[in-house]
């Protein structure tokens, strides 16, 4: 089977029953599986809460490991209107030309340099690094200090054989401290300085708020980012007609953003707390449990998509929950969106084929479930044009 | 060629002309303020939501399943209402007035 093939875990579960239990640290959580269901799981932020304690809604739970509050994704409406408002226009200026610009030469400087060795790994060598580039556009931070989180590694949480890793997440922690303290000592224009500068609601951003926003901002789009480019990496690579059907046809190239997103769903699934007795699928939920919602099961609904284990580069009508759905759909989507656009738009102006050498998958278990996503190691050859 | 009129929730009235593509990224190219068209018109966003002339509604025909189960999730949705990513510029449609709805 080809390695950029990603199997749909969740089918028979999805068809059968709608739900699924998976275990994590003593909260278990109902995964909901179907798209329809779960997008109303999701627009029901009264019933299916995100503003728990704080950790609670990932899975696996955080609860242990951090106390700050992430946000605005750890809280509900209306509070987290407030700071969705504040936040929204600087996490579009993605859409801006000048930003644009400068994804498009951070991104070909590197896969410049990875083209001139003969076999590069991806997920080290690529994709963390194309990764932590940009974040530096999104902070507005200096470019040096991607070095610094490309020392990190692929995850700020998770460390090789550990799902939580404290001693990693302290790193991350005490780095946004000093870097919030750094900006109250010489604001700049960056991210921490603007936050520090702002209000909500008439009020001065808190330390610990900003801290919470920078946690999100870091945490939420790495692995995922990762996974998302080791994915489409490898993807084109197996499937060189695609690589030529993008070059030859810009146009597709959006679509293809979509679908690869819907097809490898980079973030599984997310929690959320019930706030009362309920039910889905007439399945009980009992208030104060925890419910998810399996993005990577919806994305793949035989009732919504046609072909839905195919990638399909023209997808016309794909609507997938990849970045979420409802008042906590992904802050950093236009982000990820530019970044894989940008990636594969210089794929297309700068590699003629892409050779797939070898590939050490990533395989997550819930449960009865072990679900591909992304790779832990990749390994493949550019060639040039 | 068809002109295509918007008001915007601050009731700024644009219009614009075109003869192909769709409404959303008219809309997106001419920064039309309230649409954003996030997805690039494949449904998945929902973010380019604007409420048709009531006489105009059968220019349209009717939206696909999948458009209408987005729409049933909108909390500003009304019978007008439509998803501009998936109306296909054509001559026919010269004339259409649309308002750009209030976000969730």
């Amino acid at each position: 089977m080809k390695v950029s093939k990603h199997n749909d875990a969740f089918s028979q579960a999805r068809r059968n029953v709608g739900v699924a239990k998976v275990d994590d640290q003593d909260d278990p959580a109902t995964m909901v599986l179907g798209l329809k269901q779960l997008r109303k799981c999701a627009h029901n932020w009264r019933t299916f809460q995100s503003g728990a304690i704080p950790g609670r809604i990932v899975i696996p739970s955080e609860v242990n490991i951090r106390s700050i509050r992430q946000i605005p994704f750890e809280l509900d409406p209306p509070e987290h209107k407030d700071y969705r408002a504040l936040l929204e226009p600087w996490f579009k200026r993605p859409n801006d030309a000048d930003y644009q610009q400068a994804l498009h030469s951070q991104i070909t400087s590197t896969l410049k340099k990875v083209s001139a060795q003969s076999v590069i790994e991806v997920v080290s060598e690529l994709a963390l690094v194309v990764q932590s580039q940009a974040l530096t556009l999104l902070l507005n931070t200096p470019f040096e200090a991607a070095q610094t989180w490309i020392d990190w590694g692929t995850h700020v949480f998770r460390s090789e054989g550990q799902d939580l890793d404290a001693d990693k997440a302290n790193v991350l922690y005490k780095y946004i401290d000093d870097e919030i303290d750094r900006a109250i000592q010489s604001p700049s224009e960056d991210l921490y300085s603007v936050l520090l500068s702002s209000q909500v609601n008439g009020q001065a951003l808190t330390k610990e708020a900003v801290k919470g926003i920078l946690i999100l901002t870091f945490a939420g789009g790495r692995d995922t980012v990762i996974n998302a480019i080791s994915s489409v990496i490898a993807y084109l690579a197996e499937t060189p007609e695609a690589l030529l059907q993008l070059k030859q046809d810009e146009s597709l190239r959006t679509n293809a953003i979509e679908e690869f997103i819907r097809y490898f769903s980079p973030l599984t699934h997310m929690g959320r707390v019930a706030t009362e007795d309920t039910e889905i699928c007439e399945h009980a939920i009992k208030a104060n449990s925890r419910i998810s919602l399996c993005w990577a099961s919806a994305n793949r609904d035989e009732q919504v998509f046609d072909n839905p284990n195919e990638i399909i580069l023209d997808r016309k009508l794909n609507p997938h929950v990849g970045f979420g759905f409802g008042v906590h759909n992904c802050l950093g989507a236009t982000h990820a969106r530019q970044v894989l656009l940008t990636l594969v738009n210089v794929l297309c102006e700068q590699v003629s084929k892409i050779e797939l050498i070898n590939a050490q998958e990533h395989i997550e278990k819930w449960n009865e479930f072990e679900r591909k996503n992304g790779f832990k190691s990749l390994h493949v050859k550019f060639n040039g044009l | 060629m068809a002109k295509i009129i918007f008001t915007t929730v601050e009731n700024d009235r644009i219009e614009l002309e075109a003869t192909s593509g769709t409404v959303m990224s008219l809309a997106v190219d001419n920064f039309v303020e309230g649409i954003e068209g996030s997805c690039k018109g494949v449904c998945s966003c929902a973010t380019c939501h604007v409420y048709v002339k009531p006489e105009q509604m059968e220019w349209l025909g009717q939206p696909s399943d999948i458009e209408q189960d987005m729409l049933e999730l909108k909390e500003h949705a009304t019978e007008y209402s439509r998803l501009c990513c998936q109306i296909e510029i054509n001559d026919g449609l010269d004339g259409l007035e649309l308002s750009v709805a209030e976000h969730d």
